[in-house]
């Protein structure tokens, strides 16, 4: 049975929505914190600016305890309330969606550390323009797959799945042209080596989007299509 | 896991079949309707139960769960305010049909209660009195079919010291597990059980649910439970009933993690409905 973002608030006990309901927000609370950190790392290196390169690389720890205050909050969901059906997929859900989000605040970290050298070093660097364009493009994804969980909307989550093939492709073409300006000019190898870091961090937030619009579809349809080309799926969820 | 079908559009009436091959059905009910002095409580009920599974029939109180359950032994003969139209057939063969020997029914297909019933007589003479009046009288062979009873059961340990003690000296639990014991030494092919446990503790529910499971092997099982955790823990395949209708039945698996219908989900989940 196909549900909504309303299904988890008709339970008998009001206590149970509740706790549902808290899921939820605290799962979009994290959301909205690693999504700021991936803007903020990239917006400090784009802008030269260390302290809020900084700020990201010392912050992880805001994360990390979101994502265990969470899954405590789901252990305890599902020793009380033996949760079944759309109840036990939005735990399941929320659990897997914390373990992503918390990768993606690693990646945040990731670029924040790189950004710092490259602020250091050779902020004018090869590599930005495909640095902005990129995290613009995994930051929408992680914001349509972030929504497409507020709201149940698996046609949402089905474009950030077709969303990730084109952050591939891009990372690609962005990675072969920088590998043939470290080959001419040697003395930019270490600055563009940092740059395809980030690159690479982005493009795993990316991935983190597309399992997030997974889990959306498991919780909405029972489905589990971490395993299925985007093209398949669009037929056997028919949307 | 066997695949599931379902005929027909989400229709509001019993249209939900579980498949596997009929020649693995035990119970094969067809449009079976049933009522109580002219009020219907069963509505054109079609499926199959599956043989040497755990089948589960929820849903709430009044629904029809103890009115089918009663029809499969044929229980409701006694009342003669129910009418009755449709099917049952046991093992292909028509459980109303003129030359069926009730009695003999009702040995294939035993009956436990949700209050534990044992006979005012010993914890032996329980188990043995139904085998005494299928003509068995020999006191080795009695022995040894009580024995196994108990053994199947799981009272064995427990009560081995002392067979003759009387049987209200056993706990609510052990008293099941007896009356369990009674009903499989006349080797039946079916047990149904109505909320076995529903008043025993949750050691004793544990042992019983560990005990159905067991008695797959040697017979089918269907089970009536208002505990949805037990329902999920112990069937293979599941039963939602609603106002005498069959609204969703499936793989027990598929029922409690991604049911078809909006009712089924409402009724497992705790949901107003
Ligand atoms: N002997 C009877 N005479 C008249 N009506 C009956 C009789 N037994 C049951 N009914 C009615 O038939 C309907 C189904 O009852 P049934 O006992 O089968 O429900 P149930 O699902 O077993 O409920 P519960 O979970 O409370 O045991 C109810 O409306 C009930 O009132
Ligand atoms: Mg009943």
């Amino acid at each position: 049975m196909d549900i909504t973002n309303e299904t988890h608030s008709q339970h008998i006990s009001r206590q149970f929505n509740q706790e549902l309901e808290q899921l939820k927000t605290q799962l979009m609370a994290m959301g909205g914190l690693v999504e700021k950190q991936v803007q903020d790392a990239v917006e400090a290196l784009l802008e030269g600016d260390s302290r809020t390169a900084e700020r990201v690389r010392d912050s992880d720890n805001a994360v990390n305890d979101m994502q265990i205050q969470i899954d405590e909050e789901c252990t305890r969901v599902l020793a009380r309330r033996q949760p079944a059906a759309s109840d036990l997929r939005l735990v399941l859900a929320v659990i897997r969606a914390t373990s992503d989000l918390e990768r993606v605040g690693d990646e945040a970290n990731k670029i924040a550390r790189n950004a710092l050298t490259l602020i250091e070093s050779d902020r004018h660097s090869r590599g930005m323009v495909e640095i902005r364009h990129l995290s613009e493009h995994v930051r929408k994804m992680l914001r349509d797959a972030l929504t497409s969980f507020a709201r149940f909307d698996t046609r949402l989550a089905l474009e950030v799945l077709h969303e990730d093939e084109s952050v591939d492709n891009e990372y690609t073409t962005a990675t072969r042209s920088l590998v043939t300006f470290m080959m001419e000019d040697p003395r930019a190898i270490t600055s563009i080596l940092s740059v395809m870091t980030i690159l690479r961090a982005l493009e795993r937030v990316g991935d983190h989007a597309d399992n997030l619009a997974e889990h959306v579809i498991y919780l909405v349809k029972g489905l589990d299509v971490r395993h299925t080309d985007p093209g398949e799926l669009e037929g056997s969820l028919g949307e | 896991m066997s695949a599931v079908s379902f005929s027909a559009a989400e229709t509001q009436r019993s249209s939900a079949v579980v498949d596997f091959p009929s020649t693995s059905s035990c119970f094969d009910i067809e449009a079976l309707s049933l009522a109580y002095e002219g009020k219907p409580a069963l509505r054109d009920l079609t499926l199959r139960v599956p043989r040497h599974r755990v089948t589960a029939f929820i849903g709430p109180s009044g629904c029809g769960k103890s009115t089918l359950l009663r029809g499969l032994n044929r229980l409701h003969d006694l009342n003669d305010q129910v009418t009755r139209s449709g099917r049952i057939r046991l093992e292909g063969q028509d459980i109303h049909a003129r030359d069926v020997d009730v009695a003999e029914l009702r040995r294939r297909v035993g009956m436990v209660f949700q209050t534990p019933n044992p006979f005012p007589m010993s914890i032996y003479e329980n188990v043995a009195y139904g085998v005494r009046l299928q003509g068995v009288k020999r006191k080795r062979e009695l022995d040894e079919i009580v024995e196994w009873a108990l053994q199947s059961a799981a009272l064995w340990e427990e009560v081995k010291a002392d067979l003759h003690a009387s049987a209200w000296t056993l706990s609510g639990g052990q008293q099941q597990r007896l009356v369990i014991a009674r009903t499989l030494a006349v080797r039946p092919d079916v047990l149904l059980l109505d909320e076995p446990a529903s008043a025993l503790d949750p050691i004793s529910t544990l042992k019983i649910e560990e005990l159905i499971r067991g008695l797959k092997s040697q017979l089918t099982l269907i089970l009536v439970t208002h505990n949805m955790q037990q329902a999920a823990r112990v069937s293979d395949y599941t039963a939602f009933l609603h106002a005498g209708e069959l609204v969703e039945y499936a793989p027990t698996d598929t029922l409690f993690t991604n049911p078809r219908l909006r009712r089924t989900e409402d009724y497992i989940t705790g949901r107003v409905g």
